[in-house]
Parts: structure tokens; sequence; C-alpha cells
């Protein structure tokens, strides 16, 4: 009954008009950035960030949480429409997506993947309401140990955000927490890694590595080519958006599989809305009576993966908000947001800010019917953001990342690091260094050292606090069994080779 | 061309993480390790610069060991990359001199004009739609301060 209440409380917080209005701007932003490829939902909250100071912080995150899950309903656009994802968790909606709509149905594709979206979005929604706060009152339970062992296992997690390199990513991670250990020091008056230059002192404002990684990154890698892809037609009228009977009929277990997987992937920090559609792709395909039809055009493939990359929105916020760990490049700039607000994320979240929290769920879910109204009769309209061509849009984007990043403290210094972290994301990109690893660093660095500074603080140096509190042992054996769980994998990978090569 | 092993993206990152590794063990060491009072300053760096030394020359040995995948790498396009941060790079060290609205003017004018190849007339249309568009969203509608130039924009 508790949270029934409580979530009556958060309808009045999100249905107020300000917020309706702020958290409508946030899912339209959303489609919009969802269906442009090579611009996401993280480089979009990055580059908004600033702009959101001023707001209410709930007002804020509604809008910020918008963008988040409206560009997974966006991201299905460009998959079906053009074989190109929106997002990189529209990959799998390519496969049968596109192949709907060269066969003519463009418009029931589109129509199926927003309804999927919608019916797994809501999903995920319940499950985060219901799942958050039991997880939150077991972490009240935590001291500065268990906070090093959390934010260690966070870092960890890294082994799950890594690409082909484990190596790459765990070093991307230590540049990250190279940069959050620029400035004063938190205990002394030490000044670190300021290269002599007084403009650092107060470190490194998380927005401008943020936009410089992800924004410009992404428009420097783009502008390598002058490709564009072309564009099928688009169909008029939700008539011809709405899918039959017997697609719908076709479809009610992938609504349920994409709903169920996606919130299990997405509590789980690191795997992504990515691996959550492949996998309910993947379930979906196995359990199917025609499994040789996948890859050709059934509704089935398009409904499972985007059922299951808007569930794991919900699943994903769980982690972020009750124990404060990012799962993904777009969580680790929402904690950011938080903490650039004065609000940190973690077992008192939902205790100490009943209405942010509430608020949120409730917003969710008046998101999620505001996407299905926008989505169905719309989309004609957003796919023409698609004409807009390239070299007007990039220009807008970097124009906007310079505002975003001179709005945070009215410095011209902070631009000529945004240049900066635009080259080093840039570079990163073309040596295959993931980029969400060094933010995941960025964001708990400080955090981590802060927490394992208390915990010696507290034993006097004895490094064994770490491991004789029973919470916080089980974690850094967690974190060390993530760590140490790829090499097996090599190991064994390389063990079945060579009996191979061998027999 | 086939790229010699030594030359590879993984052995040149290697050696700036390591070289960047050693510099950060080195200022640690500047900074109190331990106190009375528990860990001081140096104490996290250290362990994460030795850490970066180690993982980087992990990464260099796995390439040099690794035998080359002959992937080619699309220099024409790196270099297409490179020419637009230079320009951004160099806009930005502008702002102060000639104000946002001029350098996103001339930023649209060459990503228009130069890499897209667009006529003039398009890419002046462009550049001064695009700076409008700004003046009006930003300064005007949510009076956001932008740097401004001598000319007052």
């Amino acid at each position: 009954m508790d949270v029934l209440a409580n979530l009556g409380h958060g309808f009045v917080v999100a249905l107020q008009p300000l917020n309706l209005f702020w958290c409508f701007a946030g899912v339209f932003l959303g489609t919009v950035v969802g269906v442009m490829p090579g611009l996401g939902p993280a480089a979009t909250i990055a580059m908004l960030l600033p702009l959101t100071f001023k707001m209410p912080p709930t007002s804020a995150l509604i809008m910020l949480a918008g963008i988040y899950y409206g560009a997974k309903y966006g991201g299905s656009t460009t998959a079906i429409l053009l074989n190109v994802p929106g997002e990189s968790a529209s990959v799998v909606t390519c496969l049968d997506g596109y192949q709907m709509a060269r066969k003519g149905r463009a418009g029931a594709a589109l129509g199926i993947a927003a309804i999927a979206s919608f019916i797994a979005g809501t999903v995920g929604v319940v499950a985060l309401m219901l799942v958050a706060p039991p997880l939150a009152k077991f972490g009240l339970s935590f001291s500065s140990p268990e906070y090093f062992a959390l934010m260690f296992l966070g870092l960890a997690m890294v082994v799950l955000l890594a690409g082909e390199s484990l190596v790459k990513a765990l070093l991307a991670m230590l540049v990250g927490l190279w940069i959050a250990g620029m400035g004063i020091d938190l205990f002394s008056d030490a000044s670190r890694f300021t290269f002599g230059n007084s403009e650092m002192l107060d470190g490194v404002d998380f927005v401008i590595v943020a936009i410089g990684v992800f924004a410009l990154s992404e428009v420097f890698a783009n502008m390598e080519g002058r490709e564009e892809g072309t564009l099928l037609p688009v169909p008029k009228g939700l008539r011809n958006l709405l899918p039959t009977i017997a697609e719908l009929k076709a479809c009610r277990f992938a609504f349920l599989n994409g709903s169920v997987i996606g919130f299990i992937i997405g509590v789980l920090p690191g795997a992504g809305s990515t691996i959550a559609s492949f996998i309910s792709y993947g379930v979906e395909k196995a359990v199917s009576k025609h499994p040789e039809k996948f890859g050709t055009g059934v509704p089935e493939g398009v409904a499972a993966p985007e059922g299951a990359n808007n569930s794991e929105t919900g699943g994903a916020l769980v982690p972020l908000l009750t124990l404060g760990i990012p799962g993904s490049g777009t969580t680790a700039i929402l904690l950011a947001a938080f903490v650039l607000w004065g609000l940190r994320p973690g077992p008192l979240m939902i205790q100490d800010n009943p209405e942010l929290f509430w608020g949120l769920v409730a917003s969710m879910y008046v998101g999620n019917v505001m996407l299905l109204v926008l989505n169905l009769p719309l989309i004609p309209l957003f796919a023409q953001i698609l004409k807009l061509p390239v070299y007007l849009l990039y220009p807008i984007i970097l124009g906007i990342s310079l505002v975003g990043v001179y709005t945070v403290s009215s410095s011209l210094f902070d631009c000529y690091m945004l240049a900066a972290f635009g080259l080093l994301g840039y570079v990163m990109r073309r040596l295959d260094f993931p980029s969400a690893p060094l933010i995941l660093g960025l964001v708990l660095g400080d955090s981590m050292e802060r927490a394992l500074r208390q915990s010696l603080m507290m034993s006097q140096g004895d490094l064994s606090i770490l491991v004789s509190r029973p919470i916080s042992a089980t974690m850094l054996f967690l974190a060390v069994l993530l760590l140490i769980m790829p090499l097996f994998r090599k190991f064994n990978s390389w063990r079945v080779r060579a009996i191979e090569e061998n027999g | 061309m086939a790229q010699s092993k030594w030359m590879k993206g993984d052995v040149v990152s290697g050696a700036v993480l390591a070289a960047l590794g050693i510099y950060i063990i080195t200022e640690a060491r500047q900074w109190t390790y331990s106190s009375a009072e528990g860990p001081g300053p140096g104490f996290f760096p250290l362990w994460y610069g030795i850490a970066m030394v180690m993982l980087s020359l992990l990464l260099i040995a796995g390439s040099a060991v690794r035998p080359a995948t002959g992937a080619k790498v699309d220099w024409r396009g790196v270099g297409r990359a490179m020419l637009v941060w230079a320009v951004f790079a160099g806009c930005t060290a502008l702002l102060k001199l000639l104000g946002f609205l001029t350098i996103l003017a001339l930023l649209t004018l060459f990503i228009v004009g130069a890499m897209y190849g667009k006529p003039l007339k398009i890419a002046c249309a462009a550049a001064t739609g695009n700076a409008l568009g700004f003046y009006l969203v930003f300064p005007l509608a949510l009076n956001v301060s932008l740097p401004v130039g001598p000319l007052g924009f």
C-alpha cells in the first residue's frame, strides 16, 4: 500500500503543468535524438545538462530521463526505414524491421516498435517502482568500507562495458580516475595535477569531459566520410501504421519476453540495452516455431528487441537511484547531473527525496503514454528529420556543445578544454578505447577515493577493515571475480583452440 | 600498406599511457602518502599510476605478440576529422577576439562550404541562419550570456 500511496504523491508531482511540459520536452527531444543516427542520448544529456542548472532538480530529472527513454523509441525509426540504427540498441531491429519495410510493411514495423516500446517501457517502470525501495533499504546499512567496496564493484563493471579489449577499458577507466583527481585534494589543501594553472584548482568539470568525449568525438568521427543512407518511403496516416491483428498476435510473447529480459539486463550494471535487445531477439528466435524466418521480416523480430531496449531503461535506473552506481555512459551522465544539483543518488535517495524519486517514476508512466501518442501518428514527421542535411546538423551540435560548456562557469578556458577532450574522445574511438569506462572512472573516482580514505582513517590505516565486514567483503569478492572472469574465458578459448589444432 | 608491428596504435597509445602513469607516480611521490590522520593526497594516485604503467606495458606486450590484422587505416577520413578538430580548436581560441556568434558563423561556413563542398551562397545562408538561430534561442529567449566580440555579438 505504501507503494501506491507514494506513487499517488508522485503523480501529483508529475502532473504539475511545469513538469508535464518538461516531460513532453524530454520525450520529444529524445525521440528526435533517437531518430538521428550519430547523436545519442548520452551526448544530448551531456550537452543540455548545463541548461538545467537553473531548473528545479525534479523537473530537470524528468526532462533528462525523458530524453533517455524517448531516444529508445526514436532509435527504431532509422533502423526500420534506413537500415541504420539511430541507437546502438536498435541494431537488432534492423534485421527484421528493415526487411518488413522492404516488403511494404514499414508502417506495421514502426507501429509494432512503438507498441512494444510502450508495453515494455511501462513494465520497466512498474518493476523499478517495486524493486528500488527494498534495495535502497538494504543499502542503508552501508558505511565507508561498504561504500568503497560498492564503488570498486561499480568500477569492476568496466569489464562489462569493455569492447574487445579489457586492458583498454581498464586504462580508459584509470584515465577517468586521474581526471577526477585533478584540483584541490578532498582532505588536505594539496593541489593535484593542475599544471600550475589556477583555473584547474576546482578540477575538471564533468560536463566538459562528457560533451567532449561523447558529442564532439561523434561529430568528428561522423565527418570522416560523407555517406548518407537511402530513406524508404514513410507510410502516411495512422491506419497505415497499425499492425494487423495477426501480427499483434504473433508478437504477444515477444512483448513479454522483451519486457522481462530488458529489465533484468538493465539492473545488471554494465550490460546495457544493446545486450538486452540481442538476448531477447535470441530468446524469441529460440522459442519461435519458425526460427528460420527471423531476419526476413517477422514482426516478433522487431517487437522483442524494441521491447527489451525500452524496459532496460527502468532496470538501469535501479542501481543508479538506489546504490549510486551507473551502469552505462548515459546513466553515468545522469549520476553527474544529480551531483551537480547537490543530490547524491544512493540508499538515502528515496527516503530523503521522495518527491524526486516518485515524481520521476510517475513521470515515466506519463512519458510512455506521451511517446505512444507522439510516435504512432507523428512517425512521418519525425522521419522528416532524417532529411536534415548533416552539413547543417554538425555545426549546430558543435555550437550547442560550446554554449553548454561556456554556461557552466562562463570560462573560455573550459572551451579550450572542450576542444582537448573532443580530440581525446576521437583518438579513443580510432584506437578502440571505450569511452564509457572513462566516464565511469571520472564519476566514481572522487567518491571512491573519499570512501577509501575514510575507511582507512576509521581503522587507523588497517586495510583489513575492507574485508572484515561481510557486505564489503562480498562486494570486493564479486568485483575481483568480475575482473578475473575474462582471464578464465580467454584461457578456456585458448585451451579449446589448442585442442582443436592438435586434434 | 601494412603497418609495422611497433607502429601499431596499441603500441603508441600504450607508450603514451605508460608515460602518463610514470608522470602520475612521480607527482604522487611528492605528496604525503600516509600520516597519523590516515592516507594522504599521494595515496590513491600512486596506486592507480602504478596500475596504469602495468596495464600500458601489458597493452604493448599484447600488441607485439599478436599478429598484425592487416586492417587499413582510412587516413583520408582521419585527415578530414582532424581538420575539423583543428578548425574547431582554432575557433575556441578566437572566441574572446571575435565573439561566439561570429565564430559559429565561420565554423558553419567552413563545414558547409569547405568540408561538404556546397556553393558559397548556400554556405553563407547556412552560416547566417545558424548564428541567427543561436542568437534567438540562447541570448534572447533563454537569457544565456555568450562571449561577445568587439562588434557586440
